[in-house]
């Protein structure tokens, strides 16, 4: 048996991980995000040196250096990336050859024939002369898999190849896949798609938190384990860790206060319905990409929503955009902070009265001593680190930034809050301090939306669970069914 | 916007804030014409032909040439903020809103006795076309998402065509002195009209950006849009606007530029302004991709490029030499901004910072 | 998608630039080509096929009524069918002239942005057997290539005004001397007279020699700038009647007499009519002819050619004129005005 074996100490990214791959094996690459996953590949294929640890190939004792994506390419070693690295203006044949030639000197219509020869034997329909942006993304990504495999690629490392390809793309994807398994390369699949896994790879390494929870046979690990193994909880000892703060007890406290039905976006959810109490605290769970982020930004409007309706107090309202939303009380943390959340160059102050502000209206603006006066309250009331109110959102810290998006949205005094991933990459006092908001929030009577990756967090905060898969709704759970085993077995579905 | 409560001291803080870069490159020009020949800066009082008392002297000519500059900077900056490139159509722009007000006043003969229109009838009238040309523009960047220099490029060459055209090619003049005032003097007033214009048009400007929220929105929009969005503001309006606006202070320069000679040329009006419009935003400190600003900054930059222009006419410098000049400090801006070098920059403050406290710690 | 926008946006761009750049050109063509074939049906194709290559009308005032002269000669009931193309640019130009030559017709009139680079296409005319004129403008080509060249000479034209200025007799010159865009032949015409005079004679003095680009705007600049640093002069040589303006104005501002009795004598070319009433009204004291009016000799070569005759001399010089403030009349506003 001729493997790869790696080893890495001392790196917080990955610590002492092994990884082994088999000739003619497909072997899934686990983990939620943030486990290690895209760090080991880019060890693998020269785009970061490791800091400890070595690659052996082919059983060979000595072993070998993996400096630059070209060590990795002479070894045998290639990668087709979830977004395609290709370039779409030149033809199937230049994408397949580019970098490639040596010298200056190129006979096309040999290099079209000999692409043509590779197509072929691979099954990908696609024309050696065709322009490569005239192709659906997934025969774009076979033409980057037949470029590895001409290559003589031993090992292909698929990065979330299937998230941008619908079911019989993946169908075709998958074919490819056990074609190459025949020829003996060896496939490193990466995915957050469960049923994918399952379907056609033979063996399962989970990582967490940079390390490296196992390698398992794929009939050895049902799908419960799986997640459970990726969340890292063991089934047995899981305990129920059940808030204790207040809740809410008005005298309304019965009373729905947001209700969607079969609210559907241009984002690519399926059709939804969904409904939150005042003072009520909810979630979306499921494993990244499920579709939880997209039913909030639905229900905000910051997609485009296609299909369905959202009911206020029980009467429609139309939510087009996210000012629609705001001025109906709705507001939303956005999950990815730099792209959607942060406007980085403005300072402290800035970023906090924005939204507010935004509602006032244009010829009404705050004055400077207003400004200030809110951003210094929220800044003492969130215990926000910054040099003072003038300091650019983007010198602060993930955590303090985080802080200062929540208090722009706190200081709209909504009635309704959506946060998604409030707590990612942000340490582990802030993510308390920010539960615990969470749940003094509901106590005054503010119904709250809760996304997090981490389970406990959610069991810790939410009274109500939406869990969902594959993009849509597969369940719901409240009261006695709020347990980690529950919530696993419901997000993994079939034998759940 | 200018101000710094930073309680290290004044001095250092200056060198932080943006403004400093035109105020360096200003001292810079007025020193080395101070070396060079003091009486530069020697105003005279006198009397034009028709008897009026003016002041004259390079200061005053800087003052007045640079005043349609600092008002399409104006406008030329919150266009950068919000869109993240710029409009290099100002100045045919400026010739179709000339041309405008030139066939209001003169209704279909090129030399009238007599005024067809009020003067102010014909301003308003250019304005909303300048404005609306400006539409055009915002159109094709906010809702059509075309870069900002490709889509004002359509205007750029099109612009003096449909200038001449309005115009049917024929060259008005006006020989009403009182159209004269907006880009000479007006009677009894020593100092440029233009100025006064400028400084209208700063003032206006300071109102909107203290008592509306245009300042914030545009910032938020050129940094990021997609946050703006979820906020609630609606990006592609606030691009389109501010194109708009800048088509306004398109027609007044255009106001001034004709007012100064009283007639237009289609082909040579505002000639090459847009560079300069858009240098000045970049002598100001502000990054010609987008996002935060500094108008005061901006309406600086654009005096002191009239500064430069002035001291080589002042030295004789072959007029058609101008550009290189102006591309070499196009070049040093440029350099300057880079992040390589800013780091390298701050990080040589930083190490000249710690080595002056170093040395006061000692002595004290 | 956002690729193919910006891709149509681009040959909208050019589309519109090829507007630009060729003025009303598009329009006027057709215009003439409908009106034409019109015509051309009623006296059964008895007409003169000219194609006439020009410079934008917009360039200058000169350019306009150069254009307008031709609009009015070239005209079916003079029996001629014209097709108009712009450019300021000489590949352009050139391009031009193919099509005509495509288009078989019977003379190419010829105004040149460039002097270099006609000789393929003018030997492209001589084969298909079209005539060549050129107006205005020379080329650096084979005098064989075309028939005869109507062209205003310069240097005369910076002569005639030289003389004129030795004529006033003044104790010194010193003057302000605006270029127009270095280079063109009207320029350098109008430049050199003026250099070697002041070469020649101890008392005249350049004061300042700058280009201004044909720009009333930057003349404006260039003489405040000599009025601020309180140089002394008493000329403004200025290189047309758009920079005589512009120094004007800054004269004006300054309170600085000028003209007939003024303080400083204001000189300016091209004749345009309301360059003459200034000097009418005694605001300047020269102003230069360079005549646009080249339709009339145009269509005397071509009556000679038709004959079967060559013209007596290839290069034909128009008469210019130079009009002095004291002593121009009504009647020559009306005439030589453009």
């Amino acid at each position: 048996m001729k493997n790869i074996s790696k080893y890495f100490p001392g790196v917080k990214a990955l610590q002492n991980v092994d990884f082994t791959l088999c000739e003619g094996e497909i072997h899934a690459l686990m983990g939620e995000n943030g486990a290690g996953k895209s760090t080991l590949i880019k060890v693998l294929t020269g785009v970061y040196e490791k800091d400890g640890g070595s690659i052996f190939i082919k059983g060979k004792d000595k072993a070998v250096s993996i400096r630059s994506p070209q060590d990795a390419q002479k070894l045998g070693i290639s990668t087709v990336y979830q977004e395609i690295t290709l370039c779409p203006n030149l033809s199937v044949a230049e994408n397949m050859y580019i970098g490639r030639s040596k010298g200056f000197c190129q006979s096309w219509k040999k290099m079209n024939a000999a692409a043509d020869s590779i197509l072929s034997s691979l099954g990908i329909p696609a024309k050696s002369t065709q322009q490569l942006s005239s192709c659906s993304i997934a025969i774009q990504q076979m033409v980057a898999i037949a470029r590895a495999v001409d290559m003589d690629c031993k090992v292909l490392i698929l990065d979330e190849p299937t998230s941008s390809l619908d079911e019989q793309e993946v169908e075709k994807l998958f074919g490819l896949m056990r074609d190459l398994k025949a020829r003996g390369v060896g496939i490193i699949f990466v995915t957050h798609f469960l049923d994918q896994v399952y379907e056609v790879c033979d063996k399962i390494t989970v990582l967490r938190d940079g390390q490296l929870v196992g390698e398992y046979e794929i009939k050895d690990l049902p799908r419960v384990k799986l997640v459970s193994k990726m969340l890292g909880k063991e089934l047995d000892d899981m305990s129920d860790i059940k808030s204790e703060s207040a809740v809410y007890s008005g005298k309304d406290s019965d009373i729905t206060v947001f209700e969607a039905e079969g609210l559907q976006s241009s984002a690519g959810i399926k059709p939804f319905d969904f409904h939150i109490k005042k003072g009520e605290v909810n979630g979306f769970t499921g494993l990244l990409g499920s579709g939880r982020s997209e039913c909030v930004r639905a229900i905000f409007g910051a997609d485009r929503v296609i299909a369905g309706k959202v009911k206020k107090n029980g009467k429609e309202i139309k939510i087009s955009k996210p000012i629609d939303a705001m001025k109906n009380g709705i507001a939303y943390l956005p999950e990815d902070r730099k792209i959607d959340g942060i406007v980085g160059d403005l300072s402290v102050r800035e970023n906090i009265v924005l939204a507010l502000q935004v509602m006032k209206g244009f010829f009404k603006p705050f004055s400077k001593a207003e400004a200030y006066k809110f951003a210094d309250e929220y800044i003492k009331l969130l215990e926000i680190k910054t040099a003072s109110a003038d300091t650019p959102i983007k010198s602060l810290s993930g955590g303090n930034q985080q802080k200062v998006i929540l208090a722009r949205w706190l200081l709209m005094n909504p009635e309704y809050l959506i946060l998604d991933e409030p707590t990612r990459g942000i340490d582990i006092g802030t993510k308390i301090e920010i539960q615990k908001l969470v749940l003094k929030l509901a106590s005054e009577g503010i119904s709250v939306t809760f996304i997090s990756s981490e389970t406990d967090e959610m069991l810790r905060t939410c009274s109500r669970l939406v869990v969902m898969r594959d993009r849509k709704v597969v369940g719901e759970l409240s009261g006695d069914d709020l347990t980690q085993n529950k919530i696993m077995s419901t997000i993994a579905g079939g034998e759940g | 916007m200018g101000k710094n409560k930073n309680k290290t001291g004044s001095f250092m803080g200056i060198f932080r804030n943006q403004i400093f870069i035109p105020l360096a490159a200003l001292l810079i020009l007025a020193l080395f014409n101070f070396i060079m020949d003091p009486s530069f800066f020697k105003i005279t009082f006198g009397y034009n032909s028709v008897g009026n008392p003016v002041l004259s002297g390079y200061l005053i000519t800087i003052l007045d040439y640079g005043s349609e500059l600092a008002i399409l900077a104006i406008g030329m900056t919150l266009v950068t903020a919000a869109s993240g490139g710029q409009d290099i159509s100002v100045g045919a722009a400026i010739a179709i809103a000339g041309s405008v007000m030139l066939r209001v006043l003169c209704g279909t003969n090129s030399r009238p006795e007599t005024l067809q229109a009020p003067i102010i009838v014909a301003f308003l009238v250019g304005c909303i076309v300048a404005m609306l040309f400006g539409a055009f523009n915002g159109i094709l960047v906010a809702y059509f998402r075309v870069q900002p220099m490709v889509a004002t490029l359509i205007l750029y060459t099109a612009g003096r065509s449909i200038a001449a055209w309005i115009n049917n090619n024929e060259l008005p003049i006006i020989s009403e002195p009182s159209f004269g005032y907006f880009g000479g003097f007006i009677p009894g007033v020593p100092i440029p009209t233009p100025f006064f214009i400028a400084v209208g048009c700063m003032i206006v400007t300071f109102l909107v950006l203290k008592f509306t929220t245009l300042g914030l929105y545009t910032q938020a929009v050129g940094i990021n849009e997609s946050s703006s969005r979820l906020n609630g503001l609606n990006p592609t309006f606030i691009k389109f606007f501010s194109f708009v606006l800048l088509g306004l202070c398109v027609a007044v320069a255009g106001l001034i530029k004709v007012s100064r000679l009283s007639t237009i040329n289609y082909s040579v009006i505002a000639k090459d302004i847009e560079m300069d419009a858009i240098l000045a935003v970049a002598l100001g400190g502000n990054a010609l991709s987008g996002g935060k600003f500094n108008m005061a900054s901006s309406i600086l930059g654009a005096y002191v490029i009239q500064f430069l222009t002035t001291t080589l006419y002042k030295f004789n410098v072959q007029s058609d030499a101008l550009p290189a000049y102006k591309a070499v400090v196009v070049i040093v801006l440029v350099v300057m901004s880079a992040p390589a070098v800013r780091e390298k920059l701050s990080s040589f403050m930083n190490k000249m910072k710690t080595k002056k406290s170093g040395a006061k710690e000692v002595s004290m | 998608m956002k690729k193919k926008l910006l891709s149509a946006v681009l040959v909208l761009a050019m589309a519109a630039g090829a507007v630009g750049c060729g003025g009303s050109a598009e329009e006027a063509p057709n215009a003439d080509a409908e009106g034409s074939a019109a015509e051309a049906d009623a006296s059964d194709g008895e007409l003169i096929k000219v194609g006439i290559i020009n410079n934008d009308p917009n360039e200058s005032g000169y350019r306009t009524a150069n254009d307008a002269d031709m609009h009015a000669m070239f005209t079916p009931e003079n029996g001629y069918d014209a097709s108009f193309a712009y450019s300021l640019k000489n590949d352009e130009q050139i391009a031009a002239a193919q099509k005509f030559i495509q288009d078989e017709v019977d003379y190419l009139l010829i105004s040149a942005a460039d002097t270099a680079g006609w000789d393929t296409v003018l030997q492209d005319a001589q084969a298909a057997g079209i005539r060549v004129i050129l107006f205005d403008r020379t080329i650096d080509a084979d005098e064989s290539l075309y028939a005869a060249s109507i062209v205003s000479d310069m240097d005369a034209e910076g002569q005639t005004a030289v003389d004129w200025l030795a004529s006033q007799g003044l104790d010194e010159y010193n003057i302000i001397h605006i270029q127009g865009v270095m280079g063109s032949a009207a320029q350098k015409g109008r430049t050199g007279a003026l250099d070697a005079k002041v070469a020649e004679e101890d008392n005249w003095n350049i004061v300042t020699q700058q280009t201004a680009e044909w720009n009333a705007e930057k003349a404006q600049q260039i003489v405040q700038s000599v009025i601020d640093a309180g140089t002394e002069f008493n000329v403004i040589y200025a290189e047309n009647d758009d920079m005589a303006k512009g120094a004007v104005a800054a004269l004006d501002a300054k309170g600085i007499t000028h003209g007939v009795d003024g303080d400083v004598i204001i000189m300016g070319f091209d004749t345009n009519k309301w360059a003459l009433q200034e000097l009418q009204a005694g605001n300047w004291n020269y102003d230069g002819q360079c005549n646009p009016f080249q339709a009339a000799y145009i269509d005397e070569v071509i009556d000679t050619l038709k004959a079967g005759e060559e013209p007596a001399e290839k290069v034909i010089v128009m008469e210019e004129k130079g009009f002095d403030a004291a002593t121009i009349t009504a009647d020559d506003v009306e005439n030589y005005g453009i």
